[in-house]
């Protein structure tokens, strides 16, 4: 006889009766260890209907949810429209190309006439810092999710990858992730060291002097109960890569090197580039990872990203996954919230 | 202050099991084409021991399947319902005979969440109900095709069905808050 398990071994033991305290996604930082478990186990179950043949949930029916872009992607917008369609949330789309932004209407307006149309979560990316703190503080009726302010934050995406590295680790705690690349401009790379120190993982970050976070790492060792002081920094990738379960390769914007923060392309391949040779410094089937977009062939070889250590690809899917785990959350009422 | 009130013991569930069994053959004339669908949490070993009984008595291995019906509530304005398991649906639903299996059936807005759920599978021959308790109080247009016991209860009484494999024993009782 077939027996049916009735709580599997992924589901965290009282992960229902987590307090999720959250109107907006803004960053990491301001969530507890279990509020970012709380998303993942939800994550998992979100990601077990992208399997099925019909891949549809009746859970946000009357709900909008408006993606606002102020900056191109494809990625995460994609990933949020489906997300909230998934859900069966009515999603409208606005890029501020071809809107009244270029008229000269101000972030703020242009926040307010969205919420005047009775959207119940705005996902806002801004090439400012600071612009979805702004919009939380403006809108009294409306979840904001920042989904990547400047070079300061992009949560929903650390948020991914923990869930991509615990699907694959088995637990977070204890495993050492080596972030290589422009760190100090990444936002993503900022909003994962809020959540995998959080989640104790060792984090080691890799970089040349000029391109390491050095506001965020800044007296991390002499200042008692700093959030970084557990963070490692390695200017060798070689010595980097020992032993780590897994490897998160960052986008070298060309900006970069002409702002002179790099001495050459050639150099920087040579030395940062997270190719075959070096990920068998690594454990044994270490992950690899990227946010995307890639520039294969600078900061990931083309064998590395497409071989089968990689989960590039699962990272894209379960971004829908996690999302749809956010969007839930967020669209509970004020009773959901204690 | 909480006064607890057994009203099925471990014995009194094996045989109400044991009828319900019988009836579900009974009523589909064998096991033929038959899918048992637990509602989580408490419905899945409820819908495990029907199948047992089942084989037992038909010698038919009839599959099990379980179902969150979290995602599918209506009251998420209400509460935060967050997935108590799995869903595990392990054959094909369209062309068979598929019978929700709960412990109790209350206001009956979980029965239709659950059939909301089911039909994202496929498309059934049929949906029955079989619940170990029924406590009346609906709210909606829906009644068990299969009951363990109809048991009259105020409101402001709660009933809880325990069970061997999630609470580590057999019984249901009814609680009432003074």
């Amino acid at each position: 006889m077939q027996k049916v398990e009735t709580t599997p071994a992924r589901r965290k033991a009282g992960s229902a009766s987590v307090p999720w305290p959250h109107r907006h996604i803004l960053d990491l930082d301001t969530f507890a260890p279990q509020e970012i478990s709380l998303v993942l186990d939800l994550a998992t179950s979100m990601k077990e209907v992208l399997g099925r043949e019909v891949k549809k949930l009746p859970s946000l029916r009357g709900k909008t949810v408006i993606t606002c872009f102020y900056e191109p992607s494809t990625r995460t917008r994609i990933s949020f429209e489906t997300a909230g369609k998934l859900l069966s949330a009515d999603v409208i789309n606005m890029q501020a190309t071809g809107s009244s932004v270029e008229k000269g209407e101000s972030l703020v307006d242009t926040l307010l006439t969205l919420q005047a149309t009775a959207c119940d979560v705005l996902v806002l990316r801004h090439p400012h810092a600071g612009a979805p703190y702004l919009a939380a503080r403006w809108l009294g009726r409306t979840s904001v999710i920042n989904a990547g302010d400047g070079t300061h934050a992009h949560p929903t995406q650390a948020l991914l990858d923990l869930f991509t590295l615990r699907e694959h680790l088995g637990t977070l705690e204890g495993r050492t992730i080596v972030i290589v690349g422009d760190i100090a401009h990444s936002r993503v790379a900022r909003s994962n060291l809020w959540g995998m120190t959080k989640m104790g993982m060792r984090v080691v970050l890799c970089a040349p002097p000029t391109l390491l976070p050095w506001d965020l790492l800044k007296g991390r060792r002499e200042t008692p109960g700093h959030p970084f002081a557990s963070v490692e920094v390695e200017t060798d990738l070689d010595k980097a890569l020992e032993g780590a379960d897994a490897v998160m390769a960052l986008r070298l914007q060309k900006e970069r090197m002409e702002a002179g923060l790099i001495p050459s392309l050639r150099e920087y391949i040579a030395l940062y580039q997270v190719n075959e040779r070096r990920l068998l410094r690594a454990r044994p089937g270490a992950l690899v990872l990227h946010p995307g977009p890639m520039n294969e062939g600078v900061e990931i070889s083309p064998a590395v990203a497409h071989g089968s250590q990689s989960v590039i690809q699962e990272q894209v899917t379960n971004g829908v996954a996690v999302r749809m785990a956010l969007l839930y959350l967020l669209c509970m009422p004020a009773g959901g919230r204690p | 202050m909480a006064t607890e009130r057994v009203i099925l013991t471990a014995e009194d569930i094996r045989r109400a099991l044991s009828r319900m069994a019988h009836e579900i053959l009974e009523r589909n004339k064998g096991a033929h084409a038959l899918l048992l669908v637990g509602i989580l949490t408490r419905g899945v070993p409820l819908a495990q021991r029907l199948a047992e009984r089942i084989q037992r008595f038909e010698g038919v291995e009839v599959p099990v399947g379980s179902l969150d019906i979290s995602f599918y509530r209506d009251d998420i304005h209400l509460r935060r319902p967050l997935p108590a398991g799995a869903t595990h649906i392990p054959v094909d639903v369209t062309g068979r005979h598929c019978i929700l299996v709960d412990d109790v059936l209350f206001t009956g807005r979980s029965v239709r969440a659950a059939m909301d759920a089911l039909t994202d599978w496929g498309r059934p021959k049929s949906v029955q109900l079989a619940v170990l308790v029924d406590r009346g109080h609906r709210e909606l247009p829906v009644r068990a095709d299969y009951v363990g016991r109809n048991i009259p209860t105020s409101v402001r009484e709660e009933v809880q069905v325990r069970l061997e494999e999630v609470d580590g024993r057999d019984e249901v009782v009814i609680v009432r808050s003074d």
